[in-house]
């Protein structure tokens, strides 16, 4: 079996046998947005008018719960090495991890996301377009995550470092994502923060596999 | 004929230099053991031979192809300090992603492995629930697949018993004697017939 498709089957499996990874961000998420509505108003009006942002930045920050776990337990065991002496290309294995994490986060944050839209009062296609931006969005949230879970791989308790890291480079895509989905509730075009998400989705699918392993090499040294 | 070219390769680690000037040559069938105290860079060396850690300056080669090229990375085994394995994955599991990272391999292979280096009965077995011994025997088991012809072992022999430090050497002498080079480190006294020692 192509070794790609096994790294992906490899990390998917453990996960399912250690689902705790992969649900406690996932409960976050769900949990986070569910409080809204009591601690602000549960005025349909006013929590419609901010369900957008609110959706985006939970989906953010569960994504970067999950982080931490993309390549410390493989760096701690030793398999990372073995994966950086193989012969087979470190940024294709890289990437296989990458799609994994984004099977185990975010697509449940994609399929969640309709109900905690209809919590927050957003109207059907409103919700349509919040799909559509998380499935733009949020594999570039894995690719992006994934340079600065390499470069803090060897740290300790590197939680905050990884938040100082990525959020900054997740700025760009919480702006264009959350603005995708209010314009549309006015019934605005949004072609072009769609188009803008799509090409921060090719440059990191471009790019973040290759800084990954690059800085995955200095942290095995 | 297979020959691993090392010259005037220097190590460095923080402010340390670890070692400078080394040279050496290992041609087919030789088996080398690298000796000395700790923290003198016999791991560093072990490393830098299998492309992990790039030295100050040195060159490496086999078959001269330098180290890093697609062509050295597929003739070399390397077993580092840490087992390589996922504990929530199962004996076969986690040999079967280990190899299949080197060469293709069938499942047949694998279970023989398994049985050859003393664990038979343990291939569906969670690594979590292995002993330490038995964890260094799993990827030991690779060396029953690899056809890889440079071997690289970091204290092959720690956490194993009697029974299973006479497997691995008899596995270091058949490689040997297949024109295979083996490098290794060992704070234990191993005795091979036609050994080398490097000492650092």
């Amino acid at each position: 079996m192509n070794i790609y498709i096994q790294t992906l089957r490899r990390d998917l499996r453990i996960a399912i046998r250690n689902p705790s990874s992969v649900i406690n961000p996932l409960l976050f998420f769900v949990i986070s947005i569910s409080l809204f509505p009591l601690a602000i108003s549960p005025e349909s009006s006013t929590l419609s008018q901010i369900a957008a942002g609110i959706i985006w930045v939970a989906s953010m920050l569960s994504v970067l719960l999950s982080l931490n776990t993309l390549f410390h337990n493989d760096f701690e065991n030793g398999v990372l090495e073995q994966m950086a002496i193989s012969h087979y290309s470190l940024p294709l294995l890289i990437l296989s991890k990458i799609i994994s994490h984004w099977i185990l986060t975010g697509i449940p944050i994609i399929l969640l996301s309709p109900l905690l839209g209809v919590i927050l009062f957003l109207d059907s296609e409103s919700i349509f377009i919040l799909m559509l931006t998380l499935l733009l969005a949020t594999p570039s949230l894995s690719l992006i995550g994934s340079i600065g879970a390499s470069l803090i791989v060897g740290i300790k308790n590197s939680g905050m470092l990884l938040s100082l890291l990525i959020l900054p480079l997740y700025i760009p895509i919480l702006i264009f994502a959350a603005s995708a989905v209010s314009q549309a509730q006015f019934g605005l075009n949004i072609d072009l923060q769609m188009y803008l998400l799509a090409a921060i989705l090719v440059i990191s699918l471009m790019t973040a596999p290759y800084v990954s392993a690059i800085s995955l090499k200095i942290s095995l040294e | 004929m297979s020959k691993l070219i090392v010259k005037d390769l220097c190590c460095q680690r923080g402010y340390n230099q670890l070692f400078s000037g080394l040279s050496f040559e290992a041609d087919s069938s030789n088996i080398l053991r690298i000796t000395g105290t700790n923290g003198s860079g016999k791991t560093s060396l072990l490393k830098i031979l299998a492309g992990l850690n790039a030295p100050e300056h040195g060159i490496v080669a086999f078959e001269e192809f330098s180290v890093n090229s697609y062509e050295y990375q597929k003739q070399i085994f390397y077993l580092g300090h840490s087992q390589a394995l996922s504990s929530e994955l199962s004996v076969v599991e986690n040999l079967e992603f280990l190899m299949c990272l080197n060469e293709n391999i069938n499942k047949q292979l694998l279970e023989n492995a398994i049985n050859n280096i003393g664990l038979n009965g343990y291939k569906d077995e969670y690594c979590s629930k292995l002993s330490a011994g038995q964890k260094r025997r799993v990827i030991l088991a690779g060396l029953f697949i690899s056809k890889a012809k440079l071997w690289l072992l970091d204290e092959p022999f720690t956490a194993l018993d009697s029974h299973g430090i006479k497997i691995v050497e008899n596995l270091i002498r058949k490689h040997s004697e297949s024109g295979g080079i083996c490098i290794y480190t060992t704070h234990q006294d191993s005795a091979f017939e036609n050994q080398k020692v490097l000492a650092l």
